[in-house]
């Protein structure tokens, strides 16, 4: 039973910036990181949302603060720009993953294109919705 | 003796169904309301007050909602899991965290009914 005694150190890769992801996997923790990003804006979310359809003085906040500017950058609108993205990359990383519940595309060769996709059509769909909402 | 933590992994399956059947109501009330936006007679706030109004659309964006909080406090809660180690943290995270999303809920509900 030596060689169950005596273990290698087997190494340890926790710098983040030395950890290269395969495709598959930044997908994975863009999900977890738009899902968090959505959920700690909820308030500004819901907010918004209630002022949009509130009293004429709640609408007309509603509508100073969408046209609030910081140096000349409408931090508000960038801030949903950025909310939108994390909204379709959950919404497509989600549909992937059910996909994949369903053994769906588990070969290598399909999850990275799959992947691919994902990533290419959450940003679309974001500068397309983006554009027509501006 | 079994170890075992107050806020440790204890749910398996209902959670992870919950987490999808979630998603799918939601996936579903997405393209819904896009359809919905699309199709409105103008872009401006009347209309958007007109679609919001509708008793159907009340039920199903409340629908929604509570979906979106009850998938929320799976995933943040499974956040917390990953990264928290400290049991009194994690329980104060977690108390947080489902304090708010009922909350939330709460406010959507007034918005939705003061229509």
């Amino acid at each position: 039973m030596a060689e169950a005694t005596v273990r290698k150190a087997r190494p340890k890769h926790l710098n983040l910036m030395q950890i290269r992801l395969p495709l598959p996997g930044f997908v994975s923790i863009l999900h977890r990181v738009s899902g968090a990003g959505l959920f700690l804006c909820l308030p500004v979310l819901i907010a918004l949302f209630g002022a949009s359809l509130g009293t004429p003085e709640q609408l007309e906040c509603y509508r100073a603060t969408m046209a609030f500017t910081v140096l000349g950058l409408p931090v508000v609108k960038l801030l949903l720009l950025g909310l939108l993205w994390a909204y379709l990359h959950h919404f497509c990383a989600g549909i992937r993953f059910l996909l994949l519940d369903m053994h769906i595309g588990i070969e290598l060769a399909p999850a990275r294109a799959s992947a691919v996709a994902v990533l290419l059509i959450s940003l679309s769909l974001t500068a397309f919705l983006g554009v027509l909402t501006w | 003796m079994v170890k075992r933590l107050v806020v440790g992994a204890h749910y398996g399956f209902r959670d992870w169904l919950a987490q999808r059947v979630t998603a799918v109501v939601m996936a579903f009330y997405t393209v819904y309301m896009l359809v919905c936006i699309a199709a409105m007679p103008a872009w401006d706030n009347a209309a958007w007050r007109v679609l919001m109004s509708g008793g159907f659309t009340k039920f199903v964006t409340f629908l929604f909602a509570l979906a979106l909080f009850f998938h929320a406090w799976i995933g943040v809660r499974d956040i917390w899991m990953d990264y928290v180690k400290p049991i009194s943290v994690r329980l104060t995270l977690h108390v947080l965290t489902l304090l708010a999303l009922t909350g939330y809920a709460g406010w959507v509900a007034q918005i939705l009914w003061r229509l």
